[in-house]
C-alpha cells in the first residue's frame, strides 16, 4: 500500500501543508489539492481592510503552491465552487432565517471535503485523502472509529460527526497525535515557507465574522430586501421590548446586541421564523434538560437499540456534559442530560462522546 | 537564442556600432515575421507578446477614430486579450456587437454584414481558435470590412506559424501574433498594421516602432520569434502534425464511448478538442498529468481553477459538457509512440472516472 496515491487537500495553512510534508517526507506518493470553494471578492463589501489570509483567497492559494512547489509534489487547484455554495452556503442562509444557527463547516465536510473532494481525488487515481484535521481515526473490529485529537485544545472532531464508515476508511487526519506547538516546529523542520502563518478563524466565506451582514449581502445580491425579517423583542411571558432588525441577527443564549436596558440581563431564548418574533428572557430560561436530534450519524458504534450513557457537546466550545442517549426511528435521537444545559441551539451539531471516542452525532432540533 | 543574447545587449537606438548590431539582429527578426506574415517589413510592430499586440490594435485602432459614436463587431470566442480589451472599449462608451458561432464552432460572415452601422470602426474576429483550432473564414470577413471601409483586425496568434499566413490577400489591417506559440520565447510578440493606419499607442515614451510602440526592443526575445518564423514558415512539420492529431482523435472516438469531437471543419494541424459524456473534465486533466501527458480544459482563472469555457458555451454547450471537454495540443516534439500511449492513458482515465461516476449511464 506504500505506492498507494494520497491527495492532501491543501488550505494554504500550516496545519495542511505539515501533513504533505510530513506524508512526503515518509515516502509516500502525495499531491496537494486546493479546492477553490467560494470567491471572496464576489461581495466586495465585506472584505475587511487588511488581508487575513481566508480560505480560497488568492494567498491562500498562493501559499498552497509554494509549499507544493517547495515540497517537489504535484499540485493543483480544483473549482468547486458551484457544490460549495449549493451546499453549504445556502442551507447556511436558509438556516438563519429559519430560526436556527447552523455550523457551515459541518456541512462542508459532509458534502464537500469527505464527499466531491473524495471523489474528485479518486478520480485522479488517489486511494485515500489525508487532511490537517485535529482528530484521529482507528480501526477496531471491523469499525472505523473515530477519537478525539491529543491535543484537546484544537480538537474537531466536532465539525467531523457526519462522516460514515465509508468516508473514514478513505480518510487520514496525521496531525491527530500531534499537539498544535509540535506541528508548527514540524513546519519548521520541514521547512514549510507558512509556518508562522496564524490559525485560520471563524467561517472561513464570511470574511469579516459579521455574519448577519453577510446574510445581508448574500441576498441583496439576489436583490432581496431583508429588512422585511424585522420584528418585535418579546419576553417569554408576552412582554413586547422592542424591534429589532432581523432574527438572522440573533442566536440562542445571546445577550450583546439586543439593544434594550431592563433591570436584569436578558438572553435570546428563541428566534420565530413564522411570527418574526426574537423571544428573550432570563439565564435560567436558557436551560433545557432534553432534546432531540436529526440525521444521527453513528460511528464508532453501530446505533445502539438501548439507551446509552455519553457526554455529549453541544457546540464547539460546549463542555461535554453527562447525559443519556437513546437513538429514535428515522435517524433521529433523544439526548437526556443528568444537568440541564444552557443554551440548547436548533442547527448545531450534537456530538456523543465515550471518552475519546466520537460515538456520534446528529442536528438539534 | 543564447547567441541572440550575447550578440545584441546594446541598445538598438544608439549611435554606436555595438547599438548598430543589436539593430541589425531587430530588422533581420523583423524581415522574418514579415516573411511569415505575408508583409512588408515595415509593416511588422514588435510588443510583448500576443496580448499586448491585440491590446494595441484593438484599442489603438478604435480610439484612434474620430467621431462621438463607434462600433465595435467581435465575435463571442475571442482570447481574453481581445474580449478584455472590447469590455474596456464599452466603459469608454463605445458599442460592442459579439457575434455568435454555429454548434460547428464556425462563424457566419454574412452575421457581420448585417451587424455593420453608419460609424461601425473595426471589426475583430480571430484567424483561428485557441480551445478548438478551427479556422474562421476572415478572408470573406476581411473583404466585408473593406467594402464597408471599416479597419479589420485579427487575432492569428493561434495561426501564424501553423496555417498560411497572407495578411494581404485575407484584406486585412492588422494582425497579431505571439511568438511562443510557434516556438519562440514567451514574451515576445508582432503585429501587422496596414500603411496608413495610426494608432493610439499604449506607451509613451520614446520613438521605437515608429512610435507606436515606445520602450527599447527585447532584442534577445525578438530575434528568437524572427528565427522561430523562419522555421515555421517553411511549414515542413505541419502535415505530421496534422496526421498524429487525427490518428489521437479517431483512435480515442473509437476507444471511448460517448466522446464527440468540439469543432468541426477546417482545423488548425495541432488542435482537437474532446467532449467525454458524464466524465469531469478537470479529473481528467490531473489524471492524465500523473501519467505525464499534459492537456487541458477551459481556461485556467487565476487561482488556477477552471472554468466551463466560453468558447464552447457559444457553441451551444452546457455547462455539464464544456467542462467534460478537453484541449489536446500536439507539436514538433511529439510521435506517434507518444499518442498511442496518450490513447491508452485516456481510455484508463476514462474508463475509471465512468465507474466512480453513476450519473453516467451509457459507458457500455
Amino acid at each position: 500500500m506504500q505506492d498507494d496515491l494520497i491527495a492532501v487537500a491543501m488550505s494554504g495553512g500550516v496545519d495542511s501543508s505539515v501533513v504533505a510534508g510530513l506524508l512526503h517526507r515518509e515516502g509516500r506518493r502525495v499531491i496537494g489539492l486546493t479546492m477553490q470553494l467560494w470567491n471572496q471578492r464576489r461581495l466586495p463589501e465585506l472584505m475587511p481592510d487588511e488581508p487575513t489570509g481566508r480560505c480560497c483567497s488568492l494567498d491562500d492559494v498562493y501559499d498552497a503552491r509554494a509549499v507544493a512547489s517547495q515540497l517537489g509534489i504535484p499540485y493543483y487547484v480544483v473549482d468547486f465552487e458551484r457544490r460549495f455554495e449549493e451546499q453549504v452556503v445556502k442551507p447556511f442562509v436558509e438556516d438563519y432565517l429559519a430560526g436556527r444557527t447552523p455550523i457551515p463547516c459541518t456541512l462542508c465536510n459532509n458534502l464537500v471535503k469527505f464527499d466531491q473532494f473524495l471523489e474528485m481525488a479518486e478520480g485522479v487515481g488517489a486511494t485515500r485523502v489525508a487532511t490537517g484535521h485535529y482528530a484521529r481515526v482507528r480501526q477496531d473490529s471491523g469499525r472505523y472509529q473515530l477519537l478525539r485529537a491529543a491535543d484537546a485544545s484544537k480538537d474537531q472532531t466536532y465539525f467531523l460527526f457526519g462522516l460514515t464508515q465509508a468516508q473514514l476508511a478513505r480518510t487520514m487526519f496525521p496531525l491527530g497525535g500531534y499537539q498544535k506547538k509540535e506541528v508548527r516546529e514540524l513546519a519548521r523542520e520541514l521547512k514549510i515557507p507558512v509556518a508562522d502563518k496564524g490559525d485560520s478563524q471563524e467561517i472561513c466565506f464570511v470574511p469579516n465574522g459579521d455574519y448577519a451582514a453577510f446574510i445581508e449581502a448574500y441576498f441583496a445580491e439576489q436583490g432581496i430586501d431583508t429588512r422585511q425579517a424585522q420584528g418585535e423583542i418579546v419576553t417569554t411571558s408576552g412582554r413586547k421590548l422592542g424591534q429589532h432588525a432581523g432574527i438572522h441577527h440573533y442566536t440562542v443564549g445571546q445577550r450583546k446586541g439586543l439593544g434594550i436596558a431592563t433591570g436584569e440581563p436578558l438572553y435570546v431564548i428563541a428566534t420565530e421564523p413564522e411570527s418574526r418574533r426574537v423571544i428573550v428572557g432570563s439565564n435560567d430560561e436558557l436551560l433545557r434538560g432534553r432534546f432531540t436530534a436529526r440525521e444521527v450519524n453513528w460511528i464508532s458504534i453501530a446505533e445502539p437499540a438501548g439507551v446509552v450513557r455519553a457526554q455529549v457537546r453541544i457546540r464547539n466550545k460546549h463542555v461535554p456534559a453527562a447525559a443519556s442517549v437513546q437513538a429514535l426511528a428515522g435517524g433521529r435521537a433523544e439526548v437526556r442530560f443528568d444537568e440541564p444545559q444552557r443554551a440548547v441551539t436548533p442547527g448545531q451539531g450534537a456530538v456523543f462522546y465515550d471518552g475519546d471516542q466520537v460515538l456520534g452525532g446528529g442536528w438539534i432540533e | 537564442m543564447q547567441e541572440a543574447v550575447k550578440s545584441c545587449w546594446a541598445n538598438p537606438s544608439s549611435i554606436h556600432r555595438d547599438g548598430q548590431m543589436a539593430r541589425h539582429q531587430l530588422e533581420k527578426a523583423r524581415g522574418q515575421v514579415a516573411a511569415l506574415l505575408g508583409c512588408a517589413a515595415k509593416q511588422v510592430v514588435f510588443t510583448s507578446g500576443g496580448t499586448e499586440a491585440a491590446n494595441l490594435a484593438v484599442l489603438g485602432a478604435v480610439r484612434s477614430r474620430p467621431g462621438e459614436r463607434k462600433h465595435v463587431i467581435t465575435t463571442a470566442v475571442e482570447h481574453p486579450a481581445v474580449l478584455s480589451a472590447c469590455a474596456q472599449l464599452e466603459r469608454e462608451g463605445v458599442e460592442v456587437t459579439y457575434l455568435g458561432v454555429d454548434s460547428r464552432g464556425v462563424l457566419d460572415p454574412e452575421m457581420f454584414r448585417r451587424q455593420l452601422r453608419p460609424h461601425t470602426v473595426l471589426i475583430s474576429c480571430m484567424h483561428a481558435n485557441n480551445e478548438t483550432g478551427v479556422v474562421q473564414p476572415v478572408a470573406e470577413i476581411g473583404a466585408i470590412a473593406r467594402e464597408a471601409g471599416v479597419v479589420m483586425h485579427s487575432d492569428g496568434v493561434q495561426a501564424a506559424g501553423k496555417i498560411p499566413v497572407q495578411v494581404d490577400s485575407l484584406g486585412l489591417d492588422l494582425y497579431s501574433v505571439s511568438a511562443h506559440k510557434f516556438y519562440g520565447a514567451k514574451g515576445s510578440g508582432a503585429f501587422f498594421v496596414r500603411g496608413k493606419l495610426t494608432l493610439d499607442a499604449l506607451f509613451h515614451g520614446g520613438r521605437q516602432e515608429q512610435a507606436q510602440r515606445p520602450g527599447t526592443e527585447n532584442v534577445p526575445g525578438i530575434a528568437a520569434m524572427g528565427a522561430a518564423a523562419e522555421v515555421a514558415r517553411k511549414a515542413e512539420e505541419a502535415g505530421r502534425i496534422a496526421a498524429l492529431r487525427d490518428r489521437l482523435e479517431a483512435a480515442i472516438v473509437d476507444r471511448v464511448a460517448g466522446v464527440t469531437v468540439n469543432g468541426v471543419g477546417e482545423r488548425t494541424p495541432n488542435t482537437t478538442n474532446l467532449r467525454f459524456d458524464g466524465i469531469e473534465g478537470e479529473a481528467m486533466v490531473i489524471a492524465l498529468d500523473l501519467r505525464g501527458f499534459a492537456v487541458s480544459t477551459g481556461a485556467a482563472c487565476s487561482s488556477g481553477a477552471v472554468k466551463p469555457s466560453h468558447v464552447l458555451l457559444a457553441m451551444g454547450l452546457t455547462a455539464e459538457q464544456a467542462k467534460s471537454s478537453l484541449r489536446f495540443s500536439l507539436g514538433r516534439s511529439n510521435d506517434e509512440q507518444q499518442v498511442d500511449a496518450l490513447v491508452e492513458a485516456v481510455a484508463a482515465a476514462a474508463a475509471h472516472l465512468r465507474r466512480l461516476s453513476p450519473s453516467y449511464a451509457h459507458a457500455g
